[in-house]
């Protein structure tokens, strides 16, 4: 459980450090990397990718809604289209880190099962 | 080997995924970009505290530092110490609140919209590129370029839009670039010329000539003198019959044997909306409470989010000026300064025509022209496709213009291939940045007179008042000087006899100053008297507009700004006023007649409907029934009179109606109405696709019942919920019509022809009342905001002051350090070398 945590901390923090220099899409690495680094099953991989990255966009996310955009927010929520509801715009953002992020570490997980899978039960403990 | 597939497969989904989200697809954006807090639309807020906060931008190419004021509605009021710096300052500030509007629309201008949003804008860009606005738009930056003074606006002005764009990262962009996924480029001076062009082909690219043509053809001349007569109403031109000609003209050039053009079926897919049209009058000294003059204006335009103009403030050594500019272009377009004010609406003469052309052969390399075969000039377009290949379109040119033609065309002489080219004074070089740069400066009635002079396209009649107790108008724009009627319907593009022979001379425009009246006034009317000499166009507005502003002046005394204010939120119909009384008499017949007919049963819905009709004070107020029902009842009575004899499904021709006043009288006094009861009936009045002989009351009844009808499906029963602002349904649309970007269903009064002329899309598209005197003093509003920022408050912060007809005063600054309580922030420019 720990390195569970561990894991989602370390993709929140390097996908919010990678994003402000490089483009959103710097999470799959990311993920991906952590996730073959340090190890876990496929399940909590994903888990701590979709947490880690969606986090990685729910917070500045609602610290700029708080900030001035939340005009803009209602209405791209009308065109998206979301019936104007920008909780659910706010939602479906981080989700969608979440989901590559969580895919990503997936892959990493999974990649680092196959090509070494003694190593996997090492990290676990 | 089964863990690398798993592992392998899910690698391969996570990058799929990546990559559908970070493209566009088709029409959907780029999700995962335009999501991501860090670059995204997240990005793009915008606070109060943070406009409030003073700041200092350090800018490339300023001489000088600029101070910049802004009041309480994000208005800038810029202060520079030389001209460069000033246009730099504009052109920044512009780009600051509008560089995504300013750019999409010279895009639209120039045929780019398929670079943006793919293939499906392809018919758009080629039919832009045809009419030939690039062409034109180069022709008039040339010479602007070519004049020193125009040349250090253009110039500066695109630096300052530069220096903005070049302070953005992508994260900075504004969010329609990201929605739509692309970048901004590069200003330059043809840019503004294009937004001139899309300008004028807003307001002077309607033609009827080929519908004219197809008429002329099917009915002959003699149908063509009495439904279609040359403006048939000219009581109120905008410049009097009466009004002095102080000019001797020219001799016009004589008109060529007739022409009769082959039929056609090849008018332009897109013109512009007919009903763009405008107000603006002045009342003398003599008139106001003042006794300086009071002038308004307010141009009905689209009416869109971000809005068509832009407030600003322009101070600097030789020039104070407050007015509204548009996005894109340098200078004040209408406004006024410490001395005088201005303003424009649009003059519907005809300066656009169409020649039909003879080709040597199929291959089109040369046409005949003045006994010989000319050559034809082919240039080449290369329009760039989003997502596929360029496409390459040739636009052929004649002397006369562009050969425009976007339809699939039907040869109806397959000997001789038959094509138009147009010729339209939009395409001629101009210099009307000039004219602006000048009325800016104006001081007097001569400097107003003398800057006009560079104006050409397009035409529009220019008010003006002075501090000098002087008021004036002038239609002005490059007249073509013309035969009567040359252009009113397809020329014979083969005799140099059809061709333009010159111009009218500017100074012998119709132009009137300080009538003994104690008024001007326009609304898109006839532009001059019968006793002006020369040939304008055939085809104006109706007068309803100008009929009632002209009114209700005549009786203007002691006039004060809300005098202006009030009337040009006038909403009574002229039309209405005319034509319900003989409707409603109609219905029930005449003994004079020995017709008389039994009315809808007062519980019928039809018998409802007339009697909110009979008490109805033909005011268009937001919550009038009798409105609505007015307003489906006579225009599907237009419908049933003349669809079965110029409608294009029953005729299989493109033709055009007779025009309204022309309508309302062959009804009032040609219809068998009650009134008239001894003169035969108009055959035009039957509908020939039925075998019954259809006579004014069958015509009143069927439309009546089908208006009753059309509320009743779209509201329920007859009641509040039929109010005029329910069924007219004002929408302010965002630029690209995205849903949730614009304000829909605006409860507000008015209509097409009435003075607030407040359509279901159009509509004064900024009001504007100043009041001359020893301190100026002005009012104005417009329906949206000062920023195209969506997610900023001053996105369409004006739109309620403007649906209740009400207007700000206007911060007019005379120097920088000013105190007014309405002001909020300040911001410093200074050279960043």
């Amino acid at each position: 459980m720990k390195s569970f945590a561990l894991l989602t901390l370390l993709i929140l923090v390097f996908c919010g450090l990678g994003q402000l220099l490089l483009p959103w899409w710097c999470i799959v690495p990311i993920c991906f990397l952590l996730a073959a680094w340090r190890g876990a099953s496929g399940g909590l991989a994903f888990l701590a990718g979709l947490l880690g990255a969606g986090l990685s966009w729910w917070v500045p996310a609602i610290w700029l809604h708080q900030y001035g955009v939340a005009r803009l927010a209602a209405r791209l929520a009308m065109l998206l289209p979301l019936g104007g509801n920008a909780g659910l715009l706010l939602l479906l953002s981080g989700l969608i880190a979440g989901i590559v992020g969580g895919l990503a570490a997936l892959s990493g997980a999974w990649g680092r099962q196959a090509l070494a899978p003694k190593a996997t039960s090492v990290s676990i403990q | 080997m089964l863990r690398i597939l798993k592992a392998g497969l899910a690698l391969l989904i996570t990058l799929t995924l990546t990559w559908v989200l970070n493209t566009k697809q088709g029409d959907i954006p780029p999700v995962g970009k335009l999501l991501s807090p860090y670059r995204g639309f997240w990005q793009n807020g915008e606070t109060a505290e943070a406009s409030e906060e003073p700041l200092t931008l350090k800018l490339p190419g300023l001489h000088q530092p600029v101070r910049v004021r802004f009041d309480d509605r994000r208005v800038p009021h810029i202060f520079a110490e030389n001209e460069h710096d000033l246009y730099y300052a504009q052109g920044y500030l512009t780009a600051h609140d509008r560089l995504w509007q300013m750019e999409f629309m010279t895009r639209v201008a120039a045929g780019r919209i398929s670079e943006v949003v793919g293939p499906k804008a392809l018919e758009y860009d080629r039919f832009q590129r045809r009419m030939g606005l690039a062409y034109g738009a180069e022709n008039s930056v040339r010479s602007m370029l070519q004049d020193p003074t125009t040349r250090v606006v253009l110039e500066s002005y695109s630096e300052g839009v530069n220096a903005y764009i070049n302070s953005l990262a992508p994260k900075d962009y504004p969010f329609e670039y990201k929605l739509l996924d692309y970048a901004p480029e590069p200003w330059q001076p043809l840019k503004c010329a294009l937004l001139l062009k899309l300008m004028a082909w807003d307001l002077s690219g309607r033609s009827d000539d080929l519908r004219l043509s197809n008429i002329l053809s099917k009915y002959g001349p003699a149908v063509v003198n009495d439904l279609f007569p040359d403006y048939p109403n000219r009581t109120d031109a905008i410049v009097p019959t009466g009004s002095p000609l102080n000019f001797k003209p020219l001799q016009v050039p004589v008109a060529p044997p007739s022409f009769q053009a082959a039929l056609s079926d090849k008018v332009p897919a897109r013109e512009p909306d007919a009903e763009l049209g405008s107000n603006n009058f002045a009342v003398a000294g003599s008139r106001s409470a003042s006794g300086l003059p009071i002038l308004a204006n307010d141009p009905h335009l689209q009416l869109n989010l971000p809005s068509i103009w832009y407030q600003i403030q322009m101070v600097a050594p030789g020039v104070n000026v407050y007015g509204v500019t548009i996005p894109g272009a340098p200078a004040v377009i209408i406004g006024f300064n410490e001395n005088v004010a201005w303003g424009v609406t649009n003059v519907g003469g005809d300066v656009l025509d169409w020649y039909q052309l003879k080709f040597k052969d199929n291959h089109m390399r040369e046409y005949w022209h003045d006994g010989r075969w000319k050559s034809i000039r082919r240039v080449v377009e290369r329009i760039v496709v989003r997502g596929q290949p360029d496409r390459l379109d040739t636009v052929l040119y004649t002397h006369h213009g562009p050969i425009v033609y976007d339809r699939e065309e039907k040869v109806f002489n397959k000997q001789t291939p038959i094509r138009h080219a147009m010729r339209w004074t939009a395409h001629d070089g101009a210099n009307e940045v000039l004219a602006f740069y000048r009325l800016n400066r104006a001081r007097t009635y001569q400097d107003y007179s003398a800057a006009l002079k560079t104006y050409s396209s397009p035409a529009q009649n220019f008010i003006f008042a002075s501090n000098q107790n002087d008021i004036a108008i002038r239609p002005n724009g490059h007249f073509p000087l013309k035969w009567q009627d040359q252009g009113k319907f397809i020329l014979d593009g083969t005799d140099k006899a059809y061709d333009w022979q010159g111009w009218i001379p500017m100074e012998q425009n119709p132009h009137v100053e300080n009538p003994a009246r104690g008024f001007v006034s326009s609304a898109n009317q006839p532009s001059a008297g019968l006793d002006y000499p020369y040939y304008l166009g055939w085809d104006y507005a109706p007068s309803d507009r100008g009929h009632r502003i002209n009114e209700r002046l005549a009786k203007m005394q002691h006039a004060t700004p809300d005098s202006l204010r009030l009337l040009q939120n006038d909403n009574l119909d002229v039309n209405a006023r005319l034509m319900l009384p003989w409707m409603l008499e109609t219905m029930a017949g005449t003994k004079m007649t020995d017709q008389k007919y039994a009315l809808p049963a007062s519980t019928s819905p039809e018998g409802a409907a007339m009697q909110v009709l009979n008490r109805w004070d033909y005011q268009y107020e937001a919550n009038a029934v009798a409105a609505s029902i007015f307003e489906l009842w006579y225009t599907n009575l237009v419908d049933r009179l003349w669809q079965d004899d110029f409608g294009a499904k029953a005729t299989g021709l493109e033709m055009r109606y007779p025009s309204q006043d022309r309508t309302n009288r062959l009804l009032l006094s040609q219809s068998m109405g009650a009134r008239f009861g001894t003169v035969p009936a108009s055959p035009w009045i039957d509908d020939r696709t039925t075998p019954k002989r259809e006579n004014a009351h069958d015509l009143l009844a069927a439309s009546l019942h089908f208006a009753v009808d059309s509320l009743t499906r779209k509201f329920g029963p007859q009641g509040p919920k039929w109010a005029w602002s329910n069924q007219k349904s004002t929408d302010i649309n965002h630029l690209a019509n995205l849903p949730g970007f614009g304000r829909m269903d605006i409860d507000c009064a008015g209509s097409r022809g009435s003075v607030n002329a407040t359509g279901p899309r159009n509509g004064p598209s900024w009001r504007m009342v100043v009041a001359l005197g020893p301190q100026v003093k002005a009012y104005g509003i417009f329906p949206g905001g000062q920023s195209g920022n969506p997610a900023s408050a001053y996105y369409d912060d004006m739109i309620e002051t403007w649906r209740l007809g009400q207007l700000d005063e206007l911060v007019f600054l005379r120097a920088a350090d000013e105190n007014h309580p309405r002001l909020q922030s300040a911001w410093r420019m200074e050279s960043s070398k």
